[in-house]
């Protein structure tokens, strides 16, 4: 490993002081009364459209992002390019689908996807499937920002052996839960503003000075092997690639925003409008993302793997180091504090955003539904400041004492499980036709089905499909909500002729989804 | 209120610019070429980032077209 990057890492201390200090100030920010949950958990739902914007921005395109698709460039090639596809259709659907839930959320108080599921199908075991898969979903997603502030550190040059070698992370850590625990939303809120800015600058510098630096785009895509240059064309009797790339994108997107932290910050908005805003807004962070992932390949036309000084690195990271390695190679020591510091704040936003997230989920639908029915609006938000505590706690754990392949592997198939929720939340923003003991069924199948699949494809994210002599690689996520959603239709005129408990409460009008 | 309301839930033709953002990101075989190369960036890679500037374009206007 190479020496302490000594001005580098001053100022990446500099910056870290600096969010920890706005994410304890955070918490009189458009003050609120702490004690009542959705001033914690969702800000009072007072962020306006800019405010949103940075929210959702930091939350979405989180530090793992930043450092994984440059990194799937560098190792796999085009292939990584689906996040750009894949972050341009989410947006019709927020603007749609979220604007709906973010209408009826807020004129009936839910601000998790469990209370709108209890509401809606007036089923608290769907309500509970749909809790558990969020909080399951979240928790290798929380690890893995946590594996982005580790890739930095190292990058600066701090090693060690045991208990030192955590140390820097276990720090960063504290200070993240801690102004959690005390400001609530309000502190990733704030936070998210400065590590945009310093995200922005970092992305805006390297493409203009590594190309540059580089002989320009010409050399750079001449040093790149053809097969990773564009997507390989499929040969016959198969869609290959092709399906592969689009069903990425496709699932991928339509997962995004069931994750509980995207749905948090949706939420969180003070406005109907300030989502649809958003909607044309937030591609600024595509376009930006789409940059990034080039970065894998300036990687490869640096040749930054071959140099002896990151051998180390790579070593121990693996392609997650291409990014770092890349930014130590090309910028001076203090951009380079600067650029490292994006990334480990970056990964703090969104860790701090999953938790809160994760806590309202497990307060609202489990604490409250099963345990203690009639809390005080104080014990209420108290238990979910504990919760957030110890989901972090959980996910450092995780990641201090399981191999990083694990939480990526989990992180996977999170993805396949938290699609199976689309149903419920997504098509119930529209309709009550279903039976909610239909969803639960095509939840429960898709579920299993989707972890079979991908254990059947080795934990990669698609799945050879074969039907009538033609095979169909796609992104597992697609194939098994399919099936939930096939489930769900055949049976809910089933159950509703067997007279299965049929949606006897939907606590929610028509006029509730719309301003 | 309600006449309003209804109007604002209901389809808009307008939409169907998002239909045209889904069918072109989601069509790998229109935009999997490496020429013709701007800038010496392939095809494949500006043609995608165009795509971010144009969908963005398309929302906003959907979103004035159904702002009422």
């Amino acid at each position: 490993m190479q020496d302490v990057n000594w001005i580098a890492l001053s100022i990446f201390v500099v910056l870290f002081g600096l969010i920890t200090w706005l994410g304890f100030a955070a918490a009189h920010w458009r003050k609120g009364d702490l004690d009542l949950l959705h001033e914690w958990g969702l800000g009072g739902r007072r962020f306006g459209t800019l405010i949103t914007w940075f929210l959702v921005g930091g939350d979405v395109y989180t530090a793992y992002t930043f450092i994984a698709v440059p990194a799937l460039a560098f190792g796999a090639g085009a292939v990584a390019f689906f996040a750009v596809p894949y972050t341009i259709i989410i947006y019709p659907l927020v603007f749609l689908v979220f604007r709906r839930l973010w209408y009826v959320c807020s004129k009936h108080g839910y601000i998790t996807a469990g209370d709108f599921v209890r509401g809606r199908f007036g089923n608290r075991w769907l309500a509970l499937a749909v809790t558990v898969t969020g909080i399951v979903a979240t928790m290798p997603y929380i690890a893995l920002q946590l594996v982005g502030i580790q890739v930095v550190i190292g990058a600066l040059g701090i090693s060690g052996t045991g208990l030192a070698a955590d140390l820097p992370l276990l720090i960063a850590f504290v200070i993240l839960a801690a102004f959690t625990y005390s400001s609530g939303l309000r502190a990733p809120a704030s936070i998210a503003i400065v590590k945009d800015i310093l995200i922005y600058v970092t992305a805006l510098a390297a493409i203009i000075v590594i190309p540059i630096e580089l002989g320009g785009f010409h050399k750079i895509f001449a040093a790149i092997p053809p097969q990773k240059l564009i997507l390989a064309v499929p040969g016959p009797n198969t869609t290959g690639s092709y399906s592969a790339y689009a069903t990425l994108a496709f699932g991928s997107a339509l997962a995004l925003f069931l994750y509980p932290h995207s749905l948090t910050g949706i939420l969180s908005a003070s406005s109907g409008h300030a989502i649809r805003r958003n909607a044309a807004m937030l591609p600024g962070y595509t376009f930006m993302l789409g940059l990034l992932a080039l970065f894998g390949f300036f990687v490869i036309a640096a040749g930054v793997d071959k140099l002896p000084e990151y051998a180390g690195g790579f070593k121990q990271f693996g392609n997650n180091f291409a990014v770092p390695a890349l930014l130590l190679h090309s910028f001076p020591s203090w951009f380079v504090g600067i650029a490292f510091a994006a990334i480990g704040i970056g990964a703090l936003v969104p860790a701090a955003i999953m938790s809160i997230a994760a806590a309202n989920l497990y307060t609202r639908n489990i604490h409250r539904e099963f345990i203690n029915k009639n809390p005080t609006d104080k014990q209420e938000a108290q238990m979910a400041k504990w919760v957030s505590l110890v989901v972090k706690g959980g996910a450092l754990i995780f990641i201090l004492f399981v191999p990083t392949k694990y939480a990526i592997e989990l992180q996977l198939l999170g993805g396949i499980w938290i699609i199976q929720t689309l149903p419920p939340v997504m098509l119930g923003a529209y309709t009550r036709w279903f039976n909610s003991w239909a969803l639960l069924a095509g939840w429960a199948a898709g579920t299993v089905a989707g972890t079979a699949m991908a254990v059947a494809a080795k934990l990669t994210p698609t799945f050879p499909l074969s039907l009538a002599g033609h095979i169909f690689p796609g992104y597992t996520a697609v194939y098994t909500v399919i099936l939930n959603l096939g489930i769900a239709i055949v049976l809910t005129p089933v159950f509703n002729a067997l007279g299965a408990r049929r949606a006897p409460l939907d606590a929610t009008t028509a006029a509730d989804y719309y301003a | 209120m309600n006449g309003e309301s209804r109007k604002r839930s209901a389809w808009s033709w307008w939409y169907l610019l998002f239909v045209v953002q889904f069918v072109v990101a989601l069509w790998p075989p229109l935009y999997n070429r490496i020429e013709p190369s701007l800038m010496g960036i392939p095809f494949f890679y500006w043609f995608q980032l165009l795509w971010v500037i144009v969908s963005a374009v398309f929302t906003a206007i959907v979103y004035f077209a159904t702002n009422d």
